[in-house]
């Protein structure tokens, strides 16, 4: 139980862009994944996360490729395996029954004439390990019973086109899909981006209902903290390719010991709570073509020096903690980064359902103050409803 | 408070013809904004929010109702009235990437409005104008925009041009649809304080929709809010009121659905109340009564399912519920104003019906 | 401190980026279009420059009717004993400015037409149509015969007129539908926003976004009225003032030169002038539909 169900090591992927050139997307990432966990890739968009993702299951599209780096699954039988020595042939077997990908944007990851019965039976013929023979029946049975799990109608859904069906539906079917052979770790891209919100919620919950009965191993992309905050145990910042920032969900969203990582949590907008006056990061992410010298992040870090701008240092531990979960930070300054937490007093007047903890977060800095805002609108609400 | 609305809606109700029959996308809105407020027009997809802002912008006429500006209803405007109601009224799109011009530079897109108007002689002076435009979205050194093409933008940069883009008429009023949506979470910030900034110092006013209610809590904290549901607005009300103290459960459903980046909170509210059905009705199938009864926690059968529910005024805010209606503690509107909360307003009496 | 930093970007949209560097980048980074484009530049020189260069003096012979190939007459030469060569260098000036004038007049009419039919709709877009269902239908050779054979001496750019006005309404339907699809964008919306006016709107917003389109239509268009123009002179429907590839092939074929084995230089040079420069313009125009459509070029 204490070896990871999925190591990686040294991992970079680049995509090319002209006959010999290439740009390097993602690079140096080490990962440990325990049995059960689940892990939140966040960043902004560009940053890597995304290819990353893809990555960990080799389904790169045609011109990214694996550089460099290993990446070792623990299988079912308890067998190791490095996942970039596999042949085409073992890779089809490993994904969906070991490891499976729930892809970006539901709109588009059916093909629109292929009916859902017809999604499930290709999956669970191309990828079984051809013990089991899928008859049409079959298919039908563990079909219907993976549609009844993400509580959708088997009879309604199995006969319909993918149009047919609202985008919440598509995205519960998809996962449904995910899971139908009962992998050990589940990849899912923005898996509620594009929803409403309503659905958001519905499909959240879903996830941790599935993750109770099944156990699987999860790793999510997204850009939404507000997403990560609710299903994950653990949290990796992404930016410019690199994993910047990993801890566990507590850390990283109580503590966050990266400047990056403080502002991506102080730039989200609280709905529950007094309204905080936020503020932004400065600049905008580098583009993979010019990369910043020493820490990419340094052009808009408030707490950027000249060492910053010179060398890059690596992930370094800050509290070490069982199962992958320690906390690590990849910035010189990090002793510096305090990221406050206060909770407001909630107006008289209003009622105690409400949850009470206003999210007023600074950052530890003055150079990092950017459009001057209306503060005051703030504070006067606040006294005029007392 | 006698000040008029700069922008007001009425009865506004959008029918669309389509292959399955006719469907009111919006079915009768009264809604009002002022100048250097923010009205903030919250739902999920298909509730009618834009096509509300379009009518708004006089991009689609409505099938009824009225949209009048400062006043003056749209169709009654004389030429140079609703000339003047163009440049008064802009609208962001929600997408920056489609919303520019490929072709044409930044200063050229910012220029060809004050051109055409008439409003800067000479190139020199144009620059002059455009550079202002971008230093007022903060798009700064202005010189190293100017002469950039979209594609060298990126998407928050992209939506700040746009921005300066209507500011270049001098607008009364702006309408952004879902303007910060497809920006990450830091450049939306950025963005919006900007935005704040320029209502405060212009004394802009804002129609701004959105589906993320933490955006309109944030942008419309000193404005109202209004909930709209399958074309009609179901509750509307001062921000802090209506984001603090929901009362339609629609408006509890979205606010307890959203995800907050405190891990503690949302293991907290793993066991909050669920809707009944997941699903949105059709607008070609409209549930009899409230629209919303088929998934609505609060559902009572006989009070429900039999009429449309009015909005009506219901602690502080108008709320179109039949349980709030029949639950609401008189005394509660009474004792505390709408005044309690500042920069808010009262509603007009007959809106509250 | 502002919020926003200077952009990444450079400043100035350079050559690669603008319309003619993405024409030109379209043109020579596939080898076919880089093949396609030196093709038909190659004939354009050979035929504008070539008569500026090659000796013009070039008398009737009677002592040398129809001789072989050779050092001297490289095509050998003609029933009239003159130099094969020096007559395909002056035969293809005509053919390729009355193409590309006709070309020029079909794209420039159904430009302008197409986007006012496809912008403003309604009536005149209702009208436009009819007009172009009419054309469309008439059959084009039949019609230029007709012209052609009613106005007997009817001069180049006569000639340039009849065939323009005949490809037109092709191209007025694929402009029109651009510029349909074109108008929905958003920044057509925004421009209408700012109260811009229609006409530039359409002429400013609007068609610089098809310049790509527009070109390798205008390539297309060209290569159809060299066919048309050709196709009239082969059937001697024209009058026979200027040499050009079309006469030479309607000589051949009027005096049965083709059954005469020496004489195939004549009937196969100018038809071997006509093909590669066919082949040339396709070759390009696919070149530039891959370099300027989006949808191609993503990949």
């Amino acid at each position: 139980m204490t070896d990871p169900i999925l190591s990686v090591r040294d991992l970079s992927i680049a995509y090319k862009t002209g006959r010999k050139e290439s740009v390097t997307a993602v690079s140096g990432i080490d990962l440990d994944l325990y049995e059960g966990q689940s892990l939140a890739l966040v960043g902004e968009s560009g940053c890597g996360k995304t290819t990353l993702g893809l990555g960990l299951l080799r389904l790169l599209p045609g011109l990214g490729e694996i550089t460099s780096g290993s990446l070792t699954y623990r299988l079912k039988d308890g067998s190791k395996a490095d996942l970039l020595k596999m042949k085409q042939e073992q890779l089809r077997r490993f994904r969906w029954a070991e490891a499976a990908m729930v892809f970006q944007g539901a709109m588009n990851a059916f093909n629109p004439v292929i009916k859902i019965r017809d999604h499930f039976a290709d999956t669970l013929k191309d990828h079984s390990d051809g013990k089991k023979k899928w008859t049409k029946a079959a298919v039908d049975a563990r079909a219907g019973e993976l549609l009844e799990t993400v509580r959708l109608d088997p009879d309604r859904v199995l006969q319909s086109y993918p149009h047919e069906l609202s985008g919440g539906m598509k995205q519960r079917a998809l996962i449904a899909l995910a899971i139908a052979l009962d992998p050990q770790v589940l990849v899912l891209d923005e898996p509620t981006t594009a929803l409403d919100l309503l659905t958001q919620r519905s499909i959240v919950q879903q996830l941790h209902e599935l993750r109770k009965k099944f156990g699987f191993t999860m790793v999510f992309i997204t850009h939404d903290l507000g997403l990560a905050a609710e299903l994950a145990d653990r949290v990796a910042t992404m930016y410019a390719g690199r994993i910047i920032e990993t801890g566990s969900a507590r850390d990283i969203f109580y503590e966050p010991k990266h400047p990056y990582t403080a502002g991506l949590i102080n730039a989200v907008m609280p709905v529950k709570g007094a309204r905080p006056q936020l503020e932004s990061i400065p600049g905008y992410p580098p583009s993979l073509k010019a990369m910043p010298s020493g820490c990419a992040f340094h052009p808009r870090c408030a707490f950027a020096t000249d060492a910053c701008k010179r060398e890059r240092i690596d992930l370094d531990l800050l509290a070490e903690r069982p199962l992958g979960m320690s906390h690590t930070a990849a910035c010189l300054h990090h002793d510096q980064v305090r990221f406050e937490r206060k909770c407001d007093d909630t107006s008289a007047d209003r009622p105690a359902s409400t949850v009470a903890s206003g999210v007023r977060s600074t950052v530890a800095s003055d150079a990092g103050s950017t459009v001057e805002g209306d503060a005051r609108s703030t504070v006067e609400s606040e006294t005029a409803d007392v | 408070m006698s000040e008029s609305p700069l922008l007001k809606l009425s009865g506004l109700e959008q029918v669309f013809d389509t292959r399955k029959g006719p469907v009111a996308a919006v079915g009768g809105v009264d809604l009002e904004v002022k100048a250097g407020k923010v009205l903030c027009l919250v739902g999920e997809s298909g509730c009618g929010k834009t096509t509300t802002a379009r009518a708004a912008a006089g991009i689609t006429r409505p099938t009824s109702g009225a949209v009048e500006f400062r006043g003056k209803s749209l169709t009654e405007m004389n030429a140079a009235e609703r000339t003047d109601y163009r440049r008064s009224v802009q609208y962001i799109h929600q997408d920056p990437y489609a919303a520019l011009n490929p072709t044409r530079t930044v200063f050229s897109t910012l220029t060809a409005g004050l051109k055409r108007h008439g409003l800067v002689k000479g190139r020199a002076e144009a620059r002059a104008k455009a550079a202002d435009l971008l230093r007022l979205v903060d798009l700064t050194p202005p010189e190293s925009y100017l002469d950039s093409y979209p594609h060298q933008l990126s998407g928050g940069q992209r939506q700040r041009v746009n921005v300066a883009r209507s500011l270049a008429m001098d607008p009364k009023l702006l309408i952004c649809d879902e303007s910060t949506s497809m920006l990450d979470v830091s450049i939306r910030v950025s963005l919006l304080n900007t935005l704040g900034r320029l209502r405060d110092e212009l004394d802009v006013g804002f129609l701004f929709i959105t589906h993320d209610l933490a955006v309109a809590k944030y942008f419309a904290w000193d404005g109202e809010i209004a909930v709209m549901y399958l074309g009609k607005v179901v509750e509307h009300g001062p921000t802090p009121e209506v984001i603090g103290n929901p009362q339609h459960p629609y408006t509890k459903a979205l606010i307890g659905a959203v995800c907050e980046p405190d891990p503690d909170l949302a293991k907290a509210n793993r066991s909050t109340e669920q809707l009944r059905s997941a699903e949105i009705p059709s607008l070609h199938d409209l549930p009899a009564g409230c629209a919303f009864h088929p998934r609505c926690p609060a559902f009572e059968p006989g009070l429900c399912d039999g009429e449309r529910p009015l909005l009506q005024l219901a602690s502080r805010r108008n709320v179109a519920c039949h349980v709030v209606a029949r639950d609401r503690v008189p005394v509660d509107d009474r004792t505390l104003t709408f005044d309690a909360v500042p920069g808010s307003r009262r509603p007009e009496p007959e809106s509250a019906i | 401190m502002t919020a926003v930093d200077a952009p990444a970007a450079k400043p100035r949209r350079t050559f690669r980026e603008s319309t003619f560097g993405q024409i030109w980048t379209g043109l020579t980074r596939s080898p076919a279009g880089f093949a396609g484009t030196v093709l038909v530049l190659g004939i354009v020189l050979f035929s504008f420059v070539g008569p500026l260069v090659v000796d013009q003096h070039n008398p009737t012979d009677t002592t040398q009717i129809w001789t072989a190939p050779s050092g001297e007459h490289w095509l050998g030469t003609q029933y009239e004993g003159k130099d094969t060569f020096t007559i395909l260098v002056n035969s293809g000036a005509e053919p390729i400015w009355v193409g590309g004038m006709a070309a020029i007049m079909a794209v420039f009419v159904a430009v302008v037409l197409g986007s006012i039919a496809g912008y403003f709709r309604g009536k005149i877009d209702a009208v436009l149509l009819q007009l172009t269902d009419v054309t469309v239908t008439i059959p084009q050779f039949l019609l230029m015969i007709a012209v052609v054979a009613f106005f007997e001496d009817i001069p180049p750019w006569g000639v340039a007129i009849v065939v323009g006005s005949t490809m037109w309404a092709f191209l007025f339907r694929s402009i029109r539908a651009q510029v349909m699809s074109l108008k929905e964008r958003e920044f057509v919306e925004a421009a209408k926003l700012q109260h811009l006016g229609p006409m530039r709107i359409v002429f400013r917003e609007i068609l610089p976004n098809m310049a790509g389109f527009i070109f390798v239509n205008f390539v297309i268009a060209v290569n159809q009225a060299i066919y048309a123009i050709v196709g009239l002179y082969i059937l001697g429907l024209m009058p026979s003032g200027t040499p050009n590839w079309g006469l030479m092939i309607h000589l051949s074929w009027q005096n049965n030169f083709f059954l005469l084995p020496v004489a195939l230089p004549f009937v196969l040079a100018p038809l071997l002038m006509i093909v590669l420069f066919t082949i040339g313009l396709v070759t390009m125009g696919r070149g530039l539909d891959q370099a300027l459509n989006p949808r191609l070029r993503e990949r």
